[in-house]
């Protein structure tokens, strides 16, 4: 039988979508401005039956686009507003510019989003590339491997947001998570209304005892240091993040972290993976463990900002590491999530380890156990030094010809 | 996979529930202290067209998020299916096999090509004309299926099932009545 972690706990077969519009329900934002795309259209429909139903009593803005939605959170946010929204793939991308004046602009702004591949060609399927290319635009990145951990992260992302005046979004992989019914905890409202609390925001436009300017031209004079101070903002972020995680394990007995090590303390293999294929691969790495092969697992949940330190604490006494991608920057070189982890572990002192590069799942292509089985007898060929590790990036289950 | 793992893939055409199927199917299992998994294949969102949707249930948490390729469980909610799609697909010789049909299990197996033994029938469109007045098998193939599982709690099903119904059917109770009996008497009629 099944029990509740917290002892006020519930537990429901619920989709990441339904779970996603559920803490958005909890924490009752003031306003929320959306335009629903495939796969995250629940998220907001959901949300939106809420408003019409009168279960909340969010102000609700079905805007034009994208742009327009994302404009709109940021006037609302800037209004001192507690504003969501929600997107995924080209939604994403049509918000594009606003993105970095959601951050720009230090603005605790909260979304949904739900990983899509890009088009062309056209695809509706679960990949990361959306939210990997919006890497550098200054926002906070939350990954999820389930809904639990969607509807975790959604409750907690609000108060990292206002803490570290930094918008942060919370994904899912599309379909795969978003779609997929599994069983989830959820809380009582009250309960996570008090863990959110109330927002008073230090200065905000509509606060006409306190008039100040905001999003006005920044020259030479000005914009390096505002810009400085965002990317410090970022890297402070990492504590904000522990600390609200810290609260939350207290409060609801789930425990997060930056990264999630899983039998990675005596391992000689590893993976290091983003979203739901962490949950495949765990699989693994137990029928690994069963064979007495010493594998382990890495999983990034914060992704923005990186969690340099914790990814060397993790891997430094790995032989063979393989960093499996779920995006393609298309850059020549290498993936996101690998030249991150190679530039953390290099930067830090940490050579001694053989790390390869995989893209796998593409457009929601198949990625299973057996592929994942084959990525770790890659990796103990070449911790033993049969096989000498691939300087290029290699892909998993794709027709190369 | 996991030998307690339990698998299952229901094959439907658009519009004949195999994704409501799979959806009710895991929470009613919730509802027996069980992990479970639902997620349905997103291909050609067509009215006839044909789709599958997936379970899993286990006793310990479920992480694995891929595709199900070797399902202990194959539920077929149209006979037709077994002309134009591979339906023992990764059954092998242990897989077991559930069609909404008027043919003997003998027949079928004869059809598909696998053992006698593998393979369970039930008219699940009849008890659905006969009970809920419609042909939507979906509701007495959940019933089908708790019986060849043998390990799940067919009450605890129908309570959960009647629970659901209710919130949504409160006005018209011939609906809820119809699919608890049909659920019943699938789960009965169900035969090797």
């Amino acid at each position: 039988m099944i029990e509740t972690v917290y002892p006020k706990g519930k537990l429901v077969a619920k989709t990441g979508n339904e779970v996603m519009a559920e803490a958005m329900r909890q924490i009752e934002p003031d306003v929320v401005a959306a335009y629903p795309i495939t796969p995250a259209t629940e998220i907001l429909q959901i949300f939106s039956q809420f408003v019409a139903d009168g279960v909340v009593k969010s102000e609700y803005i079905p805007v034009e686009s994208e742009h327009s939605a994302m404009s709109a959170t940021i006037a609302a946010s800037a209004a001192g507003a507690r504003a969501m929204t929600g997107t995924s793939s080209q939604g994403l991308c049509f918000m594009w510019e606003m993105l970095y004046i959601a951050s720009g602009l230090r603005l605790p702004i909260v979304m949904a989003e739900v990983n899509r591949a890009i088009s062309a060609p056209l695809n509706i399927h679960g990949d990361q590339s959306d939210t990997m290319g919006a890497r550098d635009s200054g926002w906070i990145q939350i990954y999820s491997e389930n809904s639990q951990e969607a509807y975790d992260n959604m409750i907690q992302a609000t108060r990292i947001a206002e803490k570290a005046k930094i918008p942060v979004l919370v994904t899912t992989d599309g379909f795969i998570i978003s779609h997929c019914m599994e069983v989830v905890e959820l809380y009582p409202d009250a309960d996570v209304k008090a863990f959110v609390g109330e927002y008073k925001p230090e200065r905000y436009l509509l606060d006409t005892k306190k008039p100040y300017t905001l999003g006005s031209i920044d020259l030479q004079d000005y914009y390096f240091e505002h810009r400085f101070q965002l990317a410090e903002a970022m890297r402070n972020a990492k504590n904000v993040i522990l600390d609200v995680a810290k609260d939350f394990e207290k409060s609801f007995g789930r425990k997060y972290d930056l990264c999630e090590e899983y039998m990675l303390s005596d391992a000689e293999i590893a993976i290091v993976i983003i979203g739901s294929t962490a949950g495949t691969a765990k699989v693994v790495v137990q029928e690994l463990r069963e064979k007495g092969i010493k594998a382990g697992l890495l999983k990034i949940r914060a992704y923005r900002p990186f969690p340099v330190e914790q990814v060397t604490k993790g891997l430094k006494h790995i032989k063979a590491v393989a960093v499996m991608d779920r995006a393609d920057s298309c850059s020549g070189a290498f993936a996101p999530l690998y030249s991150d982890v190679v530039s953390s572990l290099y930067a830090t002192g940490v050579t001694s380890l053989k790390v390869v590069n995989y893209i796998y799942g593409l457009g929601g292509r198949e990625i299973n156990i057996r592929h994942i089985s084959d990525v770790y007898e890659t990796l103990i060929k070449i911790a033993t030094g049969s096989e000498k590790p691939s300087s290029q990036v290699r892909y998993i289950n794709v027709r190369e010809k | 996979m996991s030998a307690k793992m339990i698998e299952v893939r229901w094959h439907g055409r658009g519009g004949q529930g195999a994704k409501t199927a799979a959806l009710l199917f895991a929470e009613a299992v919730l509802a027996t202290g069980k992990y479970v998994q639902a997620f349905p294949e997103y291909g050609p969102e067509r009215m006839g067209a044909p789709v599958q949707s997936f379970n899993r249930v286990s006793e310990n948490p479920i992480t694995v998020h891929s595709g199900v390729t070797n399902p202990n469980y194959v539920v077929i909610l149209d006979p037709s299916l077994m002309e134009s799609v591979l339906v023992t697909d990764g059954v092998g010789k242990v897989g077991k096999v559930i069609v909404n049909t008027s043919f003997s299990a003998k027949e079928i197996a004869n059809k598909l090509g696998i053992d006698g033994s593998q393979v369970y029938v039930v008219n699940a469109s009849k008890i659905a004309l006969e009970t809920i007045g419609k042909n939507i098998p979906n509701t007495p193939m959940l019933g089908a299926l708790v019986k060849v599982v043998g390990t799940l709690d067919i009450n605890g099903v129908l309570e959960d099932t009647k629970d659901k119904l209710t919130a949504k059917f409160r006005h018209k109770p011939e609906v809820i009545d119809g699919n608890l009996t049909s659920i019943k008497r699938a789960f009965d009629e169900v035969k090797n």
